[in-house]
Order: C-alpha cells, then structure tokens, then sequence
C-alpha cells in the first residue's frame, strides 16, 4: 500500500526526490487530485489518500486501470463523469503536460460556465422592444416601500440598485421559508404513530390510551426556473436572474435556465460567489445577447435534453419572460404543453403584465394560456412578494 | 471474504452469474470492496443498474439484501422497529408475575421483539452481504443524512437497546435516477460509477447471454435495431431490460428474423416504446425504415 509509506500532509512537490520510484508518482497523483479540486471535483483530503491507495491497488501496468480508479474516485455526477477523460489526459499524458503545470483557468473544466462562455458569438439584431422608460418617473430617496412597488424597468436609473438587489434575494429567501411553514401546517396525518404510542401505554399497563398521531411531512418542490434573456427583455432579465439566483441558495433542489434564441444551462454560474464576478457574469448573460427570442425552440431543448432528469410531478417550472416570441405560436404551445404533462406546476412569469394597458394579445401567449397554472405580473418587488402567496394557494 | 485484486477474474465471475460489464465497472466494484466505500450508480433507467447488485452478490457468494426507497421512507422501514403486537402481548403475560417494572421493560425492548429492517440487517451479518440501497434519490432528506450517518460509521444507535456495531462491513452499492439532488455530503462519501447505454458489442454478448436459444443473426439484427431506435428523439429510450424483453417476445413467437412478418413485428414494438406520444412519434413508415436498416 503506497500510502502507508508517505504520510500526506508533509507531501509536497519539493520534498520528493526524483530519483526515488514510488514517491515520484505518489507526488503527481496527489497533484492529480489538487488540481482535481482546482477544477470543481468535489474531493478532500480523504479522497487525496484514498487516489494513493487506489494507485497501490491497480494494475499500474495498464494505463486504463488507473483512469477507471480514479475516475470513480474522483467523480460524484454524471457531468464529472463526462469530462473526467478529457482532464485525465490533460494531466497525464506527455504532451499536454505543461499546459496544466500553467496556472489554472477554473472555467476551462466547468461544463456550464464554458458552455455559457463558449456561446459568443454575433447574434442577428432583432427586433428591439420599446423601453418602457420615456416617461421615467425618478425614484430617488432610498425608501423600500418605493422600490417594492416601482417596476424594474425603472430602477436601473437610478441608485439603489444595489439595495433592490438584495432585498430580491431575500424575497426568494422568504418564499422557501413561508412555503416550508404551509406545507407543515396544511399537512394533517392520520397515521398512528406505533412507537410513541406504545412507549406512552407502558404507563397504563400496556393499554395504549393516549394514540400519538403523526403527520406526513410535505417537501418542497423542486424549481425550475427558465428565464428569457433576449432584447425584449432587457430591462427585467437582470433582476430574474438575481431573483434565480437568490432561489437557488435558498431551495437546495433548483436549476435555472437562461434563454434568447437558445437554451443555456446557469445553475451553476448563478452559484458564483464572488459578487464581483458574479455581477460580471449576470451583466454578460443578461445583456451580453439581446438578440430575437426563440422561446418555442430553446423548450424544446429543454424538454428534449433537461426535463426527463428534471422535471417530475413534484416540479414547478417557472418561465420568466414576456412571451415575444420570433418562432412559430404553435411550437411554442406544443412545447409548454409538453411540459405540463410532466411537471407538477406551470407559472409564467410575465413582467409586462404589470402595466396597466398591457393585454397578453401575443399569439404565442394566447396559445399557452391553457396549460399555464398561473400567469402572474413579476415586475416589481411587491409582486414577486406576491407570488409565493399564490403559489400555496395552487 | 474473498479478495479480488484481478479485475479480469471479477468480470469473469460478474459474467458467470449472467452479468456482461466492461473492466472500468469491475475496477470500480473492485475498489468499492478494498476502500470498504459504498458505490453510487447512476445511469437511464432500463441499463441494468440493480442487476449489477444481484450479479455481485451472485460473484461473491453472499446474500443481497435490498432496501428500496421511496418518498417518506423512514427508520421504522429501513432500519429497524419494535415488534410491538408482540410487546403488548408480553406486557399482559407479564401482568401478574412478580418482576419489577424496570425488569419487564428490559424484557420488552429485548432482541426478541426487535424486527430487523434492510440496514440493520446488513451490518449484523457475520459475513459481508451486499446491500443494494435501490433508488436513493426518492427518499427524504432527512433520510438520506441518516444513510450517511450509517454508511460512515457502520453502527446503528437504538435508543431502548444501546448501540449496535457491524459485525462485518456490507459491501453499498446505490442506485439513483435523479428524481432529486443527492447531497453533496452523500455522493463525496461515494465512488461513483456512471451506466450509459451499452455498445453493439456488449449488448450482442448481452441478449446472447440472457436469451438463451436465441440465433446469433437475429440478435444481431435486435441490437441493430434497438442502437438505431435510441438515436430517435423519444421521450424514454429503451434500455438494455427493454431490448431483452423485446428478443425474449420475438423468440416466443418464433420469428427467426426482422424482415419476415412486418406487421407482427410491429406489434411487439410495445416491449420497446412504453409511452403513448413515443409510439406514436415513430409511425410505421419510420419503424419499417429503421427494421429494413437493421437486417
């Protein structure tokens, strides 16, 4: 066993002789393993001793075996599965060698980041939507009950975007604690909870006099948010993805989708820390392509690559967008059709809605209205507030 | 317990008990048992994850002991519970005899009425079972950090009855079809494996294996087939189990190969195509297409 010879928090790089067998490659397999964790593989320091193990227990012999032991090692999803070959090689093989040695690109590895990156592109410029904001009204002090009821679309004119940021996260932070709290007050059990009654008829000789009910626990559905990004939108997609983002953090189980004229996967961009480079990150996929919007056709991917995994009868799916769509109404409706056969719920959340002239006379609109659970405004903070209550109601 | 430090002579014996794989599944299963870690499984339903389970057990000589999850499963169904029709029985027997209560409770909360659920009695074995943990993913949370709790330390508490430690450290295998994110916690205490749908050649050696009396061209001719229909856009791909049924339906009904009896051929597509809309997505003109290819 290779690691009963190096004990592993002396080991580093330096300390290991190159002219000794065993250690040479007990050092590259724990920078194996760092660089793993450079590169989101979610591993520890057990994982680190247990890849020398693994090394000891193999057939060093044959390349492959080492790759099939680290890799179920290394990895914990399918995604990890995916790309673990690709980073294998990139360490392990002569050629490429110096090119991981450099420092590290995190995104490189990251499937969805890269993906997110990788679709720069020129985007056909589309029709643009009327802004809203001809007739700004400024909002200036920084009074919440003013920011809750004022439309997004007004409030990146001035300078409590910040502030508005925040509290929308907290909206989406409140919603996962007010829908846990329903769910457990509206949840009435009628199973007899065997082991507290017995444990309560020993005082009565064995007669179970007092029943001990127990309730069934709800859970918490799973989200999925789909949020259109294109030029129609521009002014609102900024603040969806914050509010995602803030859904994310709060519900464990939540994906989120962005989408203009296609589909893209930002649950885990969305995860980003660093506020800095997350308002980076935001600003790009939001604004970055406001091209036309094929919302037909990005459900479609959707539903064609996502919603078998994701998609069940304990899923809320919400589509964040104003349903200017440049494809056909009918591959839209087929698509939100579709959707509604698997999922639990349906929710469109359509900033436009907020505006008192506004009737949802787009065609594609008019076609999924049938299959929608709740059409709802999501303009303002008030109404996103909003949501949650209806929600429970559903 | 037997060491397998030769892959090569795990895949054989995997194949003996009627399971094809790769080696990469057999260095994973390999590892499993010398790192003493539980394996997660995942993959499309249908290629064949909880076979693995029975083959294993089937290749180590050792029981299977299966615990299969579902939303709300908790302790009393997966771990252990008290007997307690048998309680109350022992509790009015025990009425007129002179014992003292704390006596006759101790009686009560023997081992005697305990009922031994899957994880309990996987770790009280004196040899190590397989413990086949079968769809993780539809348990509760709550459950699911319970599991780790076990899986980590191999011991159970029982609160009447003190704590219970392994006898002998069961071999974890898990499986999950992504109904629900697994815990990040769970899956880092995991090896993991990933199924995919298996290639012509493994599936051949497959439908050869399970099928017994079937001939070499029309399993040919099947897997063609089926490699073929899983490149449609359907809404669920048939698996490895789907084109074993299908092989099993057609030796039954004596058809030798793909291009004789178009119609009732087209019948026995129901073993393939389990949903309404992925019938109906491949209309005859398409299925004799894809059969005409296949022969």
């Amino acid at each position: 066993m290779t690691s009963g010879v190096i004990t592993l928090p002396h080991l580093s790089r330096r300390e290991i002789s190159p002219v000794e067998g065993t250690p040479v490659l007990a050092g590259r397999i724990v920078e194996f393993v760092r660089l793993a964790r450079a590169h989101h593989f979610r591993v520890g320091i057990q994982e680190a001793k247990d890849a020398l193990d693994v090394a000891g227990r193999v057939d060093l012999l044959d390349q492959r075996q080492l790759r099939w032991g680290l890799r179920s090692l290394l990895c914990s999803n399918a995604a990890d599965w995916a790309r673990f070959d690709t980073f294998f090689d990139y360490y392990w093989l002569r050629p490429n060698r110096r090119k991981v040695e450099l420092p590290l690109s995190a995104d490189q590895f990251l499937p969805s980041a890269a993906s997110t990156y990788a679709s720069r592109e020129a985007l056909p410029e589309a029709r643009q939507e009327e802004d809203s904001g001809d007739s700004v009204e400024r909002v200036g002090a920084s009074n919440r009950d003013v920011l809750t009821r004022s439309d997004f679309s007004l409030s990146q004119l001035n300078a409590d975007t910040r502030e508005l940021e925040q509290w929308i996260e907290q909206v989406a932070r409140r919603m996962r604690k007010r829908l846990l709290r329903r769910y457990q007050i509206r949840a009435s059990g009628h199973r007899l909870h065997m082991r507290r009654t017995v444990r309560r008829s020993l005082r009565y000789g064995g007669l179970p006099l007092d029943l001990i009910l127990q309730q069934r626990r709800r859970e918490l559905p799973r989200l999925v948010l789909i949020t259109d990004v294109s030029r129609s939108m521009n002014v609102y997609s900024y603040f969806f993805l914050r509010f995602a983002r803030g859904i994310i953090d709060a519900f464990k189980d939540t994906e989120a989708f962005a989408f203009h004229t296609r589909l893209i996967h930002v649950t885990d961009t969305l995860k980003e820390r660093d506020s800095h480079r997350l308002k980076e990150k935001l600003a790009w996929i939001s604004a970055g392509w406001g091209g036309g919007t094929r919302i037909g056709e990005s459900l479609q991917t959707f539903n064609r690559d996502y919603a078998r995994r994701l998609v069940g009868s304990r899923t809320f799916v919400f589509i964040m967008s104003d349903g200017y769509d440049t494809g056909e109404p009918e591959v839209l409706a087929e698509q939100v059709r579709e959707i509604k056969r698997r999922a639990g719920r349906v929710v469109w959340l359509n900033p436009l809605l907020g505006r008192e002239d506004y009737v949802p006379s787009s065609e594609g609109i008019r076609a999924v209205m049938p299959y929608l659970d709740l059409f709802a405004p999501a303009h303002s903070l008030a109404s996103l507030m909003k949501i949650e209550g209806m929600l429970v109601k559903l | 317990m037997t060491a397998f430090t030769d892959t090569e002579d795990l895949c054989r014996r995997l194949e003996q008990a009627g399971y094809i794989t790769e080696k990469s599944l057999a260095v994973s299963l390999m590892l499993m048992s010398q790192l003493s870690r539980p394996l997660l499984v995942e993959g499309d339903a249908g290629v064949g994850k909880t076979e693995i389970a029975k083959a294993l057990a089937s290749a180590y000589g050792c029981e299977l002991i299966r615990l299969q999850c579902y939303e709300g499963l908790d302790v009393n169904a997966a771990v252990y519970e008290w007997n307690y029709q048998r309680q109350l029985l022992a509790i009015k027997m025990q009425e007129t005899e002179a014992r003292s209560v704390a006596d006759k409770e101790r009686h009560v909360f023997g081992e005697n009425y305990l009922l031994r659920r899957p994880l309990l009695q996987a770790i009280s074995r004196p040899r190590s079972p397989v413990l086949l943990i079968d769809e993780v993913d539809r348990a509760d949370e709550e459950f699911e950090a319970y599991l780790l709790e076990v899986l980590a330390d191999y011991q159970i508490s029982i609160p009447e009855l003190g704590t219970i430690k392994a006898t002998s450290i069961p071999y974890v295998l898990l499986t999950s079809n992504g109904t629900r994110e697994l815990s990040d916690a769970l899956r880092r205490r995991c090896l993991y494996h990933y199924i995919d749908y298996p290639d012509y050649d493994k599936e051949l050696r497959i439908v050869l294996k399970r099928i017994p009396g079937i001939e070499a061209r029309l399993a040919g001719q099947i897997v063609t087939f089926v490699q073929k229909l899983r490149k449609q856009d359907l809404q669920k791909r048939p698996g490895t189990a789907e084109t074993l049924d299908w092989a099993a339906a057609l030796v039954k009904m004596d058809i030798a190969s793909l291009d004789s009896n178009p119609a009732r051929i087209a019948d026995t597509l129901v073993c393939l195509l389990k949903t309404r809309d992925d019938q109906a997505a491949l209309p005859p003109t398409v299925t004799a297409r894809l059969l005409a290819q296949s022969v």
